[in-house]
């Protein structure tokens, strides 16, 4: 229970820190909005008078405080570029890039924890070394030039799907997901090539440790041995990377909507960064930080519950 | 003579296939980046509008693109900008975070706690989003991809080498250097750092594949060299729409780049696999 809260406050601190040095890289070094926002018509009383409305007068933690309470109820601030509510502009977003992320770390578990278990116990056989070297090519191309191979081999030699006819979700769940499924396996493959090598090395490492053949030398099967002590053991140091692959895969969707033609969070993202529309860049950036922060805290949860001597 | 003969023994136990693999081809790479310096067939800029989007041909290795423009030689630069931005962000992120892991591995203490939980933090925030942030702060071009980047990949060099100095450092050798009276900069820097040596190499060829990647990426997006001094990930980008009618426009970049990361990644596991 000590470790629960101890994480919990961890966690929350560094939301804090973040959210500090987020607020700050936003709101100094960018320019002062109002002036901005008039542009070269505004009069230099206009300026002032618009500073004063924003609350750009000010202290700067009073204007830390009241951004990072009206983040927290849901309002993300207001685009400069659009005069549109930020959350407005994103919600319709989220819910693409989110599948597409969770689709990619679906198809990375499913690829690598069977193919990492299989070749750990074929170690050094001809399956185990075609699979490896075949891992380090595929660590080696780069996800988008993946995803421009994907959507000239499946889309344009095989039809399987029309490269850039996005289906949205209102229209037909099915051909959503089934747009999803190219650019998610483009994602998730550099990322499954590295977890089965993890895996691999882990349970090779676990099985050669004595626990391992006291178990078998009390006539435990290869199996049993494997999937109740072995895997246990080895999955800690695969269940750290999965976690951060999960933050490298919503970066991996940015580059890989582009590619696809998604109209995810990384259009808006991009776009907002060549305009300067900085509140819509720092609600992201926010957002997704949020996001790291509690991932890192379920794969502390998930540590404690598979191996409760864990305490830091 | 006694010592060529002692070091061709030690050269010899790196024969693997792995190593030869990788030093094939980061041999090519390296060849043409370095007779890219001197020499290419044509000005990448020189745009020809009488020959675009030509397939491969004895005049144009790779074809031409959409301008016109030479597809090797703008090859040839562009793998120069990317490893010159993939060197420069290893050299930040392995020099600081080596001295930041070695600082608070070796004393540990408060300033070791509030450090990691620093780092921690940065630790998992993709490198793509942090050099995003950076250039929407400040503008976009090949040193502010360079530090952003750099600054991403400190992180994971502070801890790994962090590890190894808490590993290290109550190790008998240095209990003695102690007793002798060495200065702890010189344990540190000494003692302990050659030490570390493989780790630290391993490290640094996976951070300067990953530091590939990611500017690749991140040119892909638009961001970093801009045009016309492209880089491969930007060619990319520009060749998409085009590879059906010239396929070689994409896989000319495309392959460099996977030639790239895989010579160093095959050579850092032919080092693996030597030490064991």
């Amino acid at each position: 229970m000590r470790y629960v809260l101890k994480k919990v406050f961890m966690m929350a601190l560094t939301l804090v820190v973040v959210s500090v040095c987020v607020f700050l890289a936003f709101h100094v070094i960018p320019g002062d909005p109002a002036t901005r926002l008039l542009g070269t018509q505004g009069t230099p009383a206009q300026v002032e008078a618009l500073r004063e409305q924003m609350g750009l007068k000010d202290p700067l933690y009073q204007q830390y405080f009241r951004w990072a309470v009206s983040f927290l109820h849901g309002d993300l601030g207001t685009s400069y570029v659009y005069s549109q509510s930020v959350s407005s502009m994103l919600a319709s977003k989220i819910p693409i890039t989110f599948s597409l992320a969770m689709m990619s770390f679906v198809f990375m578990i499913l690829i690598s924890i069977p193919l990492g278990i299989y070749t750990a116990r074929h170690e050094n056989g001809m399956a185990d070394r075609i699979i490896m070297t075949v891992n380090q090519i595929i660590m080696a191309i780069p996800p988008f030039f993946s995803g421009i191979l994907i959507t000239y081999i499946f889309g344009m030699m095989l039809h399987l799907f029309i490269p850039g006819g996005f289906i949205s979700y209102d229209i037909s769940i099915g051909g959503f997901l089934g747009y999803l499924i190219f650019p998610a396996i483009a994602i998730a493959l550099p990322k499954a090539a590295m977890a089965t090598k993890l895996l691999r090395g882990s349970v090779i490492d676990e099985a050669s440790k004595d626990y391992t053949r006291t178990a078998y030398s009390r006539g435990n099967t290869v199996n049993g041995v494997l999937y109740r002590h072995v895997l246990q053991n080895a999955m800690i140091p695969v269940i750290t990377f999965i976690g951060m692959a999960l933050a490298d895969m919503v970066a991996g969707s940015i580059v890989i909507e582009q590619v696809f033609g998604i109209p995810g969070i990384s259009r808006i993202l991009l776009t907002s960064i060549s305009n300067r529309d900085y509140p819509v860049v720092e609600a992201i950036i926010m957002g997704i930080a949020m996001l790291v922060i509690l991932i890192n805290f379920l794969v502390d949860m998930i540590y404690r519950i598979i191996d409760p001597r864990i305490s830091d | 003579m006694r010592k060529l003969s002692d070091w061709t023994k030690r050269m010899a136990k790196y024969h693997n296939a792995y190593m030869t693999a990788g030093c094939v081809l980061s041999g090519i790479i390296l060849l043409m980046l370095l007779v890219g310096i001197f020499f290419s067939p044509y000005d990448p800029t020189q745009m020809d509008a009488s020959a675009k989007l030509q397939g491969i041909s004895w005049k144009h290795i790779m074809g031409t693109d959409h301008m016109g423009r030479d597809v090797f030689s703008r090859v040839l630069y562009g793998s120069r900008v990317t490893l010159i931005i993939a060197t420069g962000t290893v050299a930040i992120g392995a020099g600081a975070g080596t001295l930041i892991g070695a600082l608070t591995g070796f004393y540990g203490g408060i300033f070791d706690e509030i450090m990691m939980r620093i780092i921690d933090a940065l630790f998992a925030f993709p490198s793509v989003l942090l050099a995003l942030v950076f250039v929407s702060l400040f503008s976009t071009g090949t040193y502010e991809v360079m530090i952003s980047l750099g600054i991403a990949f400190i992180p994971s060099f502070a801890r790994i080498v962090r590890s190894e100095f808490l590993r290290c450092r109550n190790m008998d050798y240095v209990k003695s250097a102690k007793m002798q009276g060495a200065t702890d900069l010189r344990i540190i820097f000494l003692h302990i750092m050659p030490n570390i040596r493989g780790v630290l190499l391993s490290s640094i060829l996976i951070g300067f594949n990953n530091a590939v990647l990611a500017e690749a990426g991140l040119s892909y997006l638009g961001i970093g060299s801009q045009p016309p001094y492209a880089s491969l990930g930007k060619m990319l980008s520009d060749a998409q729409q085009y590879i059906f009618s010239a396929p070689a426009y994409v896989f000319g970049p495309g392959i460099v780049i996977i030639m790239m990361v895989l010579g160093f990644s095959f050579l850092g596991e032919g080092i693996r696999k030597v030490q064991g």
